[in-house]
């Protein structure tokens, strides 16, 4: 198990937005969590990255607890997340962006991994040296990926990629997604797109107000009636 | 007579400049418009002051120590002042009326210790050595005045622009929630940054005094509003935009005495002000970019 959450609370603007909720993540697996808007994925998220406290319960990422811990050692540590919106740093270049990606990092190699993120992305070495508000919306999910892979990371935490992306980007982001798994790192997918991360995923979690509802391999979930009706438009 | 003029007009307008880049950075980087960024100034000066009388050093050695203190003093605000305001998610206001606090008390302790007197440098601290260029003359204060202004300001762009620490000091400014998950402890940026802009202020402060000659408990009032004139003309939190109207503010000022009347000197420049504002709301370099979480 690489993490595992176990009865998590976390209060966030006065409420409870994570009302004890327990999950975990294998090694080499990628796991979804899906869920309606304001159901408590991005919270989940943010609580493991350690944005946001926890009022209680247990975070164990690779054997050791790291409830509390300050974002910095959490990255340090491995665990990178990708968040909502890519948050990428507009007035910063895009080098400068995969650079800050590597920032914990002791780093005598940067150039040859710079090199292997824009042989990845060939779209980024072409405007390596533009401020990274330039790029369209698909270039910057793409540039907020390298700049998680500069890190190094072992557990990818995932919020919305395909937010705001056309259908044809949404399955290159995927496939991309399934690319990094392959190499080693566990992934924690939170998507809205429930089709597409429960095609992709080996186990699947339904989140409702804070609380699982359901979990069980995204296999039958793709099958399940609740989800269907709920989730997949069916 | 314009040459001259211009030389005189980049000395003032480099110093402005230099004042307006620690107080834009400030606030570009912890949202906070400081208003104890002219006590800062104050003290470098007196700071530069009293190595200078006590231990008789080189202007050079007197802007670093002021540097250094008035680093120290921003980094001290900062601690007690402000981040306690910050980690409670106090912004904008609050800890902008707690840096008038700390101003005040800064400016009341240095009463107590120099009086409300003004302090000049010894007779023979700067020697009064010029050379000619052309119809110019430049006086060797001028030269170190805007030689060590425009290095300071080109080390702080270089280093905001070419170093690991410096592209986290803006990706701070960008976005402290950015920032945190990318591993950068935002704390310590934080920290970094008050110091470094606070002994930008220092060094402006000792510059001032040599430039003028007085030094005094109150010396920071007048700059302070230049200073917030500056980063708004330049447009708030922008590097480039201090630079730039720092030295039009020095321009102004320099050429309506020059050309028109002393006594209309800030009339005159804060109406030329009041003038770009109308007709860039934003600054010359603002954007309505709202900083993201």
């Amino acid at each position: 198990m690489i993490l595992e959450l176990k009865e998590v609370y976390v209060n966030y603007n006065h409420i409870q937005a994570l009302q004890g909720i327990s999950l975990n993540v294998g090694e080499g697996e990628i796991v979804a969590l899906i869920g309606a808007n304001g159901a408590g994925k991005s919270t989940a998220l943010n609580a493991i990255s350690g944005l946001l406290k926890t009022t209680s319960g247990k975070i164990t990422y690779a054997g050791q607890d790291i409830t509390g811990h300050s974002p910095q050692a959490i990255v340090r540590g491995g665990i990178i997340q990708v968040p909502e919106g890519r948050a990428i740093l507009t007035t910063l270049k895009v080098r400068e962006n995969l650079e800050m990606g590597a920032f914990t990092r002791k780093n005598n190699r940067m150039k040859e991994e710079m090199d292997d993120i824009f042989t990845r992305f060939p779209v980024l070495r072409a405007k390596a040296e533009l401020p990274a508000g330039n790029l369209s919306g698909g270039e910057q999910q793409m540039l907020a990926l390298g700049r998680a892979l500069m890190a190094k990371p072992k557990l990818l935490l995932m919020d919305e990629p395909s937010m705001g992306l056309s259908p044809i980007l949404v399955r290159e982001i995927f496939h991309i997604i399934t690319e990094i798994n392959k190499q080693g790192t566990s992934i924690l997918l939170v998507e809205q797109n429930a089709q597409m991360a429960l095609e992709i995923s080996g186990r699947g979690y339904v989140l409702e107000t804070g609380r699982i509802a359901l979990e069980d391999s995204s296999a039958n979930l793709l099958h399940n009636e609740k989800v269907i009706h709920a989730y997949l438009g069916g | 007579m314009f040459l001259q003029q211009f030389v005189n007009a980049l000395a003032l307008g480099s110093v402005y400049a230099l004042f307006a880049l620690g107080f834009t950075l400030i606030f570009g980087v912890l949202e906070v418009i400081t208003l104890a960024h002219g006590a800062v100034f104050m003290i470098g000066a007196f700071a530069g002051l009293t190595v200078v009388t006590k231990f008789n050093v080189s202007p050079i050695t007197a802007i670093l120590v002021g540097m250094m203190v008035s680093g120290m003093l921003g980094w001290l605000i900062d601690l007690v002042a402000v981040r306690p305001l910050r980690k409670r998610k106090f912004h904008h206001l609050a800890p902008m009326i707690a840096t008038i606090g700390c101003a005040t008390i800064i400016i009341n302790v240095a009463q107590g210790i120099f009086g409300a007197e003004v302090y000049r440098f010894p007779f023979d601290f700067m020697p009064a050595m010029s050379y000619n260029f052309w119809a110019i003359q430049l006086t060797l204060l001028q030269i170190i005045i805007v030689g060590v202004a425009l290095s300071l300001m080109m080390m702080i762009i270089f280093l905001l622009n070419r170093t690991k620490w410096g592209k986290a000091v803006r990706a701070v400014a960008e976005s402290p929630r950015t920032a945190a998950l990318l591993g950068i402890p935002v704390e310590r940026v934080f920290q970094i940054t008050a110091f470094a802009a606070s002994a930008l202020g220092g060094a402006a402060g000792v510059l001032t005094g040599i430039n003028f000659n007085a030094i005094h408990a109150f010396m920071g009032g007048p700059i302070m509003h230049r200073g917030i004139a500056v980063i708004i003309l330049g447009g708030m939190g922008d590097i480039r935009g201090a630079v730039l109207g720092g030295l039009i503010l020095g321009f102004a000022e320099i050429m309506s005495v020059a050309y028109l009347s002393s006594d209309f000197r800030d009339a005159i420049s804060f109406g030329l002000l009041f003038v770009i504002l109308l007709i860039r709301p934003a600054g010359i370099f603002g954007s309505n970019l709202e900083r993201k979480g």
